[in-house]
């Protein structure tokens, strides 16, 4: 007898991807350069987060052609943006086969009080987080996999590593706490119990979790990885900046060997220039993708 | 005590590390060529075969891992790391390390939605081991000297070749060390073996 989509399936599947780079791509000729550089998966997209956020308006998930010309053109596996709650594009990208669905905050949500149940879908989904509340929230609805939101298509690093920091404190504030306690955490967190008493147990999130939004460089990449993430998302990083094929596979060597420091130097040798970067100040309240989702 | 490395470019790297120690076997991530020569037997963990080839290609990996292979220093691959191992990889015109000879399809039981749990008998191993596979690829097929550990659906899902081991799912991810510690006995066998 099989089972299909099982949290072991689904966890598992993230849990295959660590200490890899996972690249934004909008067509099959940037997916087969991701994967040429060593890519562990490609998020396919109509546009990258910052001409998402220079065009304005709403953005939706993408025209499954674009989905499905990067599954033609490439084995490593297929990752696509569905809206926060918008239960049918997440249907449709599973009914095309996307290997892994991102809720995500970069797209205008479709439902900005309820986010999808995603224990319900055979796919596994990766949803941002700014705190373990946040995170523990999703695992509730059955992530299989979380990363930071960072500020996505700013190319600053600033957000990402502040969301990072501070889901790594609460798990480690959580492990050393006694249980009777954690309710009352659970509570300020506004965090299912049942989740936070299974972190407590094991010692750590039940998921793997990804850097993302605002990795610009590979030092950037790399001081994610230090600070404990598994692995790193780039969205516009990568084909905005000067020299998209060595860029790529700068940031594939700077994650892998986030602690060697030397070839990190090298790897950051004559790459051109990265994206422009975007001061977080400068950003409208209204326009911060990060507050999206809850 | 015996030392069991996991290739540790990417993948589920601290899981076998994990599964290595618990059953009573030093683990030892790999990132560098001269860390093989301190091990007894290694691991090729899962993850994705491509990004681990461009990876071992570029820390000119291979080489040293063929040579690891060909002392008879037993290598267990699971998943990604069983495409490593093999000889023929169908679809491809070039294989890996090539030290297995098994032929292997890719993605062989689709994407990720039709990844599933199955349970297996495994020869010399278990009657039931609760097999997680994921994108797996599949053994299409073996030489003479190969010999079928478990089958799923008619297709070849575990083998072994003298100091080889594979298997196309992940026992690294369920809490059944029964497998690696099989494997962590074979090469405490082949450690014996070769100090004589």
């Amino acid at each position: 007898m099989t089972v299909l989509g099982t949290d072991r399936v689904k966890r598992g599947m993230a849990e295959m991807q660590k200490g890899g780079v996972i690249m934004d791509v909008v067509n099959a000729e940037q997916a087969k350069i991701a994967e040429q550089a060593g890519a562990v998966a490609v998020m396919a997209l109509e546009r990258v987060p910052s001409d998402i956020r220079a065009a304005g308006g709403v953005a939706r998930m993408a025209d499954p052609t674009i989905v499905e010309e990067v599954m033609q053109a490439v084995t490593i596996p297929v990752m696509a943006k569905a809206r926060i709650g918008h239960i049918v594009e997440a249907r449709v990208l599973e009914a095309m086969g996307v290997d892994y669905i991102d809720e995500s905050e970069v797209l205008t949500p479709a439902d900005e009080i309820f986010h999808l149940n995603k224990k319900d879908y055979t796919v596994p989904f990766v949803c941002g987080c700014r705190d373990l509340g946040e995170a523990a929230r999703r695992i509730g609805e059955g992530t299989s996999m979380l990363r930071t939101k960072g500020e996505p298509g700013t190319g600053n690093i600033v957000e990402a590593v502040r969301h990072m920091r501070e889901v790594n404190a609460q798990v480690r504030k959580l492990i050393h706490m006694s249980v009777d306690e954690i309710m009352t955490f659970a509570k300020e967190l506004g965090a299912p119990y049942e989740v936070l008493l299974a972190i407590k147990e094991n010692g750590r999130l039940p998921v793997v979790n990804f850097a993302a939004g605002g990795v610009a460089t590979p030092a950037d990449a790399a001081l994610m990885m230090e600070l404990g993430a598994d692995g790193v998302f780039v969205g516009s990083g990568i084909f905005k900046s000067d020299h998209p094929e060595k860029f790529a596979k700068a940031i594939v060597e700077a994650t892998t060997h986030f602690d060697n420091y030397e070839l990190i130097a090298n790897v950051s040798k004559g790459l051109g220039t990265a994206m422009k970067g975007l001061e977080i100040s400068t950003i409208a309240p209204e326009n911060r993708m990060q507050d999206r989702g809850w | 005590m015996v030392k069991v490395g996991v290739l540790g470019l990417q993948g589920a790297v601290r899981e076998h590390i994990n599964a290595i120690e618990r059953c009573g076997a030093e683990g030892i991530i790999i990132k560098k060529v001269e860390q093989l020569a301190g091990i007894d037997g290694l691991i090729l963990p899962g993850g994705e075969s491509t990004t681990m080839r461009r990876l071992i290609n570029h820390y000119h990996f291979l080489e040293p891992l063929k040579r690891f292979g060909g002392q008879g220093k037993p290598i267990f691959g699971t998943c990604a790391g069983l495409i490593l191992l093999a000889k023929e990889i169908a679809g491809q015109d070039d294989a890996h390390l090539e030290l297995m000879d098994i032929k292997v399809e890719r993605n062989a039981f689709g994407r990720q939605r039709e990844s599933f749990e199955a349970n297996l008998a495994i020869k010399h191993v278990a009657p039931d081991f609760e097999a997680v596979f994921i994108r797996a690829p599949y053994i299409l097929e073996i030489g003479s000297t190969v010999e079928v550990l478990a089958t799923f659906n008619n297709a070849v899902v575990a083998a072994k070749q003298g100091a080889l081991l594979c298997t196309s799912f992940h026992p690294e991810l369920t809490n059944d060390d029964r497998l690696i510690a099989y494997f962590v006995e074979m090469v405490g066998d082949a450690k014996k073996a070769l100090a004589t």
